[in-house]
């Protein structure tokens, strides 16, 4: 091995860096997959409405659409703040 | 039985109309009849590619609208005599081609005997990139080792299990193969290219074939005579092997590792 090897050796091959950026970026997308194009316009009206009442993230609203058989389910979770939640 | 097989990408230029061109002559040297067409309305290059731009008469849209039998547009390759290819229309008409339109010729093409119809997709997801992929019976997914194509084919992965006819009729999608074009062994080596195993991983399908990034792809386009007919190419060997595995025969893949270079071709160069 050269020194000039040696050297490119001690940083994230570029490859590399390129197979994880995909990894996450195409898990995501296909998450989003197959489900109605509304999703993600729904989401953030929901998130309009939560904010009404109680101060959440951007990213504290997952919404996940699962095929059960022949129904569908919508799943919506809302990551509260802590000691906000309670009523 | 027709067995209809698209080649699409989502990407441009990453080699759909290049695999596609030798993908249909090599299966057709098998002795099987085969037709190919370009879907790609307003860009027509398969002629091109095919050496056949100066026989075009009639194309794909004309037989649509019925303004030439599908015969008189068939153009017959010189070199391979089992083989036809339907040139795109040059019309700037998006609507030109039409679903029941692609239909009836795909029919056609199985009542005169096809044993496979080889569809060229365009680039993009719009409708001709549609149409090429709804009436499919398999895949071949072209990829580049290269962030932008790797994504844009999962894009596709996803509208070909959804947006087809055999997933609207329930039978689970159109099964994709990858086919990684231009690959460079010595860049993955060097860690600067994601490898085979890296594009395997990432899109979860079945790999058909690696062809390896080749001086000889851009001779046979300027030459008009598909690469696998270059039997010296690496290219050509490579998608000559594509066309054994893809008619269900294993075969090893070849030029994943990078040559080692001896005196002389480190001299003289390869």
């Amino acid at each position: 091995m050269g020194i000039l090897d040696f050297l490119r050796s001690r940083r994230e091959p570029p490859a590399a860096k390129a197979k994880e950026r995909l990894r996450i970026i195409v898990a995501q997308e296909r998450a989003n997959r197959g489900g109605p194009d509304y999703l993600p316009l729904m989401r953030n009206e929901l998130l309009a409405v939560i904010r009404k009442y109680v101060h959440v993230d951007l990213d504290a609203i997952d919404i996940h659409l699962e095929r059960n058989g022949e129904h569908d389910v919508l799943e919506l979770s809302v990551a509260l703040p802590d000691g906000k939640g309670g009523g | 039985m027709t067995e209809i097989i698209v080649v699409t990408s989502g990407k441009g230029g990453v080699g759909k109309t290049t695999s596609s061109a030798s993908l249909a002559t090599g299966i057709a040297q098998q002795g099987k009849k085969v037709a190919v067409i370009d879907f790609d309305v307003g860009l027509r290059n398969l002629d091109l590619i095919m050496g056949c731009e100066r026989r075009v008469v009639y194309d794909f849209v004309n037989v649509i609208h019925g303004e030439a039998s599908l015969k008189q547009a068939l153009i017959k390759d010189k070199r391979v005599e089992t083989l036809f290819v339907l040139a795109a229309s040059q019309t700037r008409d998006k609507d030109a081609l039409t679903q029941e339109g692609v239909e009836r010729v795909l029919d056609e093409l199985a009542k005169e005997g096809f044993d496979y119809v080889i569809c060229d997709s365009p680039a993009g997801i719009e409708k001709g990139a549609h149409l090429a992929m709804y009436f499919a019976d398999r895949a071949v997914v072209v990829v580049n080792p290269e962030v932008s194509s790797v994504r844009d084919s999962d894009r596709i992965l996803g509208l070909l299990a959804s947006k087809t006819r055999r997933s609207e009729r329930g039978d689970g999608g159109v099964p994709g193969h990858l086919l990684l074009t231009r690959y460079h062994p010595a860049r993955v080596e060097a860690g600067e290219m994601l490898s085979l195993q890296d594009v395997e991983e990432l899109l979860g399908i079945p790999v058909v074939g690696v062809i390896p990034e080749s001086d000889g792809v851009l001779t046979a386009s300027n030459t008009g005579v598909p690469v696998i007919l270059d039997e010296s190419s690496n290219a050509g060997q490579a998608y000559a092997d594509t066309v054994v595995r893809l008619l269900g025969e294993p075969r090893p893949i070849r030029f994943l590792d990078a040559p080692k270079k001896g005196f002389f071709k480190r001299v003289f160069g390869s």
